[in-house]
């Protein structure tokens, strides 16, 4: 079975983590082909080439694919499509864009946020905040998917597969990209990060929250947040885990002053071991928490640095 | 210029649902039933146009059972100028596909400049209807906008991404999605809740559009998400640190 999947790229680099879990989750079930599409191409092509269970990789370079607008990128894949019986992304921001967008183009449905594949048209996916786990049937010739990559490992290196460019077709010009304004931590990028360290409401300000961050840095963590804890402006949005936020399952997720609301929970409680501090020992995170500490984070949080 | 916002009636977000135990769905007798919180934000967003003079008429549709007109009520009490209703066979939830399929037709007939939805629906978290609107149309679309600014012509939108933000600009007519923080939605005030009630509600039925609304994905079984063991309370950081050490052997 043909399977193509869109790599993810950030200015003409190939954000490996994401790209090899996705084909990690699909080459069990069939041939995978990656697309590489970007102004930039030849450095990425040749990582995605020598990803593990990679078939193929078709480079599109081209300044119209610059930035990943949806526009583009999703007629350029339809063209691509007649080849393949799946069609598939890691759920990332661009591709949750990207991909309906195609969908509509094939008049098939997108089957987003795929944790498991088990058939070649059968799929489960969280709906409701992540309270229920949904299997679908898919009627479509062409199956659209986004992968929710926290549920695969990233495939390994292997010989590289060979590599061919693909005419990218005239863009309609009808998006213009204007400014990026990225947030650089220096730190783990949170979604593929072994390590988290997340502040809510609880933490109360943007100052103290540099003692989440601290802890983070401890641990070669990434930092997490809270919708309250975004909101109230002490963590940026990037940050923020929860169903409309980013989705995590890391070895260890330390949750500080985290009431620990459906909303949150949906992006973290597939994580490998789970610690709440908490002073409200009632918090809704201890139910799910294999460790929990009901302490002021205050006290707490920097001991912890100090001891680990 | 006139602004198309699609409203979706689902469960109120601070329920937690309950998963039938036959793996049929969700259980959805007698619970309260509410705006997506997504939508409810596109709606500000369109009604605030309307307060600066950018905007003429504000136009909310729904799509779904008849008691979505509830949700069309509240749309006209916030401050919608007119609610369209197209009433589909409740005993399923319509599919994104067929949702833009529809709204595409509401589109034609009614020629907005702008049509601004949620994000994502909170029930079945697809994050798909805006995106496939706009494929449809072929239109231009700005996802997870967190900032919109009207041009000439344009519409100027800072969306949240993996990242961080990225502004983009796109000609109009095009299709906005809104994410969380674009802003705050009001309450409904009483009188307006009063006014709302005479306000023009145009009722369809799918039907009438001559789209397959018939699901694409057939739904083989839903069921509750693997629960987790119950965990241990620990008494001060040390033990925090040993447990993680020796038992979990995550650090």
């Amino acid at each position: 079975m043909p399977i193509l999947v869109l790599a993810e790229m950030t200015d003409g680099k190939l954000m490996r983590d994401p790209t090899a879990r996705t084909v990690a989750a699909l080459s069990p079930h069939g041939d995978v082909t990656v697309l590489i599409a970007d102004a930039q191409t030849g450095e990425a092509a040749e990582m995605a080439a020598a990803i593990d269970g990679v078939s193929q990789v078709l480079e599109a370079g081209s300044t119209a694919l610059a930035h990943q607008l949806a526009e583009p990128l999703s007629m350029l894949l339809a063209r691509l499509a007649g080849e393949y019986d799946i069609i598939a992304a890691p759920a990332t921001t661009t591709a949750k864009d990207v991909m309906p967008r195609l969908a509509a183009l094939l008049d098939v449905m997108v089957v987003p946020d795929v944790i498991a594949i088990s058939g070649p048209d059968q799929f489960s996916r969280p709906v409701y905040a992540g309270n229920a786990i949904q299997t679908v049937k898919s009627r479509d010739r062409i199956k659209v998917l986004t992968i929710r990559t926290s549920g695969f490992a990233a495939a390994g290196t292997a010989p590289a597969a060979s590599i061919r460019t693909v005419a990218v077709p005239d863009a309609e010009g009808c998006a213009r990209w204007i400014a990026d304004h990225r947030a650089d931590s220096g730190r783990p990028d949170l979604t593929a990060a072994r390590v988290v360290v997340s502040g809510g409401r609880g933490v109360g300000s943007r100052d103290a929250f540099a003692m989440i961050e601290g802890l983070a840095d401890r641990l070669g963590a990434a930092v997490g947040a809270s919708r309250a804890a975004v909101d109230s402006g002490f963590a940026p949005n990037d940050c923020q885990v929860g169903q409309t936020g980013k989705v995590v399952a890391p070895d260890l997720y330390i949750a500080c002053g985290i009431s620990g609301a459906i909303q949150h929970l949906a992006g973290m409680k597939d994580s490998k071991i789970i610690v709440a501090i908490n002073k409200d020992e009632e918090a809704p995170i201890f139910q799910i928490a294999d460790y929990g500490l009901v302490a002021d984070l205050f006290e707490a949080v920097p001991e912890l640095q100090r001891k680990l | 210029m006139k602004v198309l916002v699609p409203v979706k009636r689902v469960i109120d977000y601070n329920v937690k649902i309950r998963v039938r135990a036959d793996g049929s769905g969700a259980d959805l007798t007698n619970v309260k039933m509410s705006m997506n919180p997504f939508d409810e934000i596109a709606l500000e967003e369109a009604i605030r146009l309307k307060e600066r003079g950018i905007a003429q008429e504000v136009i909310a549709v729904s799509i779904g059972a008849p008691q979505a007109q509830e949700t069309l009520r509240t749309a006209l009490a916030m401050g919608a100028d007119r609610a369209i209703l197209i009433v589909a066979d409740p005993s399923f939830d319509l599919e994104p596909l067929a949702v833009a399929k529809l709204l595409k037709a509401v589109a034609e007939a009614e020629a907005p400049d702008l049509i601004i939805t949620g994000k994502q629906a909170i029930d079945n978290d697809m994050n798909a209807t805006g995106q496939m609107l706009a494929g449809l149309l072929g239109w231009p679309q700005a996802s997870f906008a967190s900032k919109l600014v009207l041009r000439e012509g344009t519409a100027e939108v800072t969306r949240e991404l993996d990242g961080g933000l990225q502004t983009i600009s796109v000609a109009l007519p095009a299709i906005v999605t809104t994410d969380l923080r674009l802003n705050e939605p009001r309450y409904a005030s009483l009188p307006n809740i009063m006014k709302a009630k005479k306000k023009p509600l145009t009722q369809m039925t799918a039907a009438d559009f001559g789209v397959d609304v018939t699901p694409r994905l057939e739904i083989v079984m839903t069921r509750e998400p693997a629960g987790r063991k119950a965990g241990v309370r620990v008494a001060t950081v040390d033990a925090l640190i040993e447990k993680l050490r020796q038992e979990a052997g995550v650090i």
